[in-house]
């Protein structure tokens, strides 16, 4: 009985989004072989193989197949967008910090980018997941990459 | 209270004759709604629950304001209230379903523990390495992991029958599967996706000529359409209280008496046991043996006004109202440009699953609530039809006894606006 007139759709569908769903950066025909991480939400059956490399510290090569609804691609792109060529370090830290912003935690940095329109999914709780996939997805594909370089 | 408005209302129908969806609609308070500001509610997630009417609230108020003690036990005048309305709502399921008696009706929390039940309590004792438990492509979860589990822990075997393209099962590919070694075939009699309603009847026939019991899925088949045990000839059939008008936490299990010696209980506790010693117990008579501790007894009475209601307007009349309207659903759902409908069986029901184009089914769903049009997104609760299907999700509108043509045009003209909205511009 919450009334939800005050929640408007155009903060879950802005432009921005749908052109990053339309037009995904960093996308690629990806194979599960090819993948680092191969993520599902159960909720919905959405899907990201993803993969990325780790040069002098910093990631790299960002490329992923998503399957899923707009705001999942959507976030997948411009989270492929911030995080190349930013140091590990700093790149777990936007994670945990965009991890945060959707559970209501936190404000987004207004100066992060395209990232900045994805703040309006926090007014809809069943989407965040929506959201947070990729980025889940992509922490896990930084902790991969790193053992591996260990190992060797 | 309840019940007698329910039977002034089966006057009043057949002085009219036919299906009064009006009044139908005025008996389900929450159907005047309004969603998002304005916007009529328009309630198409039936195969997930379905809306209740004003004389299920009243019956649960009515136990609990007139009638609330525990069943069984003690020997006050509430209790006996409490239990006379227990025990007659277990006298309403058996004669809805058509079971020979009530004692052959257990009361559950709905149909995944029923099926739970078996799968523990005759699966454990009956069901050995190298057994085959027969399933099918098509199973809502509820159907699969109690048995996986249960394979697992006994060593026993899983096959399934494939699903042709139309959604139907291929039903040589059954007869070929069904073997000395299959003890059990458990599958589900209307596809909670597909809306497919399979020939429980002839594949029950098939199976026991091999010796195997049967199990039916009944969650999305009793609420839409007349089920009948005895007909079927099933050893189990297990549905939910939820999906027909009763409230959440209520469903119930048919054991065909021949066979209920043959489990053991499910659960130990209260209300379940004849004799307890420190070290041993002895079980109370089925059915009460497989309903240990306190039960849902107000979800109980509500399941009671729930049946008395759908049965004033009749099972039959709601099952030709939705094949009216699912082939009304379906004709309007063609016309809607890049649309796909999963599933063509020509016996099926009222719950449509479909893709719009390229746009993702939560996308879909999202939009048309807006518009205040309720539908389901996602896999419900059926991975592996998704993967047979090719897809990861679908979008599923279900419709029930309330649901109007109406209803579908409000649904067909949202999905019109999500395509504009997502539409190709690349």
């Amino acid at each position: 009985m919450t009334p939800n007139t005050s929640i408007d759709l155009d903060d879950l569908y802005q432009d921005i989004i749908l052109d990053h769903y339309k037009h995904p950066r960093h996308a690629a025909k990806l194979t599960p072989e090819e993948a680092l991480v191969d993520e599902e939400n159960p909720t919905c059956g959405d899907q990201i193989l993803l993969t990325l490399d780790l040069e002098d510290g910093c990631v790299t090569n960002v490329r992923y197949a998503a399957h899923g609804c707009a705001i999942s691609v959507a976030s997948a792109s411009m989270m492929s967008e911030l995080l190349t060529g930013k140091p590990e370090a700093e790149a777990r830290q936007l994670i945990q910090d965009f991890v945060a912003v959707m559970k209501g935690e936190k404000d987004l940095d207004p100066e992060l980018g395209d990232v900045v329109a994805l703040e309006g999914v926090k007014k809809f709780p069943l989407r965040i997941k929506c959201a947070t996939m990729s980025w889940h997805a992509l922490l896990h594909a930084l902790e991969k990459r790193k053992a591996e370089g260990v190992m060797e | 209270m309840g019940r007698m408005k329910v039977k002034m209302k089966r006057d009043f129908e057949e002085t009219v004759a036919g299906f009064d969806i009006d009044a139908i609609r005025a008996d389900f308070p929450i159907l005047s709604e309004r969603v998002h500001g304005e916007k009529p509610l328009v309630y198409l997630d039936n195969a997930a629950t379905t809306q209740k009417p004003a004389c299920v609230l009243t019956a649960i108020e009515k136990y609990y304001r007139t009638a609330n003690s525990n069943v069984h036990r003690a020997l006050h005048e509430l209790a006996a209230r409490a239990t006379e309305g227990y025990e007659g709502a277990r006298a309403s399921v058996a004669r809805f379903i058509g079971a020979p008696t009530p004692e052959s009706i257990v009361f559950t929390r709905g149909t995944t523990e029923s099926i739970n039940l078996v799968a523990h309590g005759w699966g454990r004792g009956n069901i050995g390495r190298g057994d085959e438990i027969l399933l099918t492509e098509m199973e809502h979860h509820s159907n699969l992991v109690p048995w996986q589990m249960l394979a697992r822990a006994v060593g026993a075997e899983l096959r399934f029958v494939p699903m042709l393209d139309d959604g139907t099962l291929d039903l040589d590919a059954y007869a070929k599967l069904l073997g000395p070694r299959t003890k059990l075939v458990a599958v589900t009699q209307m596809s909670n996706v597909l809306g497919t309603i399979n020939p429980i009847k002839s594949m029950v026939a098939q199976a026991r000529a091999q010796g195997a019991l049967f199990l039916v899925d009944a969650a999305q088949s009793v609420p839409h359409m007349a089920v009948d045990v005895q007909d079927l000839d099933c050893d189990f059939l297990a549905f939910s209280g939820h999906k027909m008008c009763a409230p959440t936490g209520i469903g119930a299990l048919y054991i065909r008496p021949s066979v209920v010696d043959r489990l053991e209980p499910f659960m130990g506790g209260g209300e379940m046991i004849l004799k307890v010693q420190l070290e041993e117990s002895t079980w109370a008579e089925p059915p009460h043996r497989f309903e240990a501790g306190t039960p849902n007894i107000a979800g109980a009475f509500g399941l009671a006004a729930a049946i008395d209601y759908l049965e004033s307007v009749g099972m039959d009349r709601i099952r030709d109202h939705e094949q009216a309207l699912t082939a009304y659903a379906l004709d309007r759902l063609r016309e809607v440009p890049g649309l796909t409908l999963f599933g063509t069986a020509r016996e099926r029901g009222g719950a449509i699953s479909f893709a719009l184009g390229d746009v993702h089914p939560h996308d879909v769903a999202q939009f048309v609530d807006r518009e205040g049009v309720a539908i389901r997104a996602g896999h419900h609760c059926a991975q592996p039809l998704m993967r047979r299907l090719g897809v990861h999700a679908t979008s599923r509108a279900s419709l029930y006894l309330y649901n109007t043509e109406a209803e579908v045009d409000a649904l067909v003209a949202a999905l019109r606006k999500t395509l504009e909205f997502f539409g190709d511009d690349t």
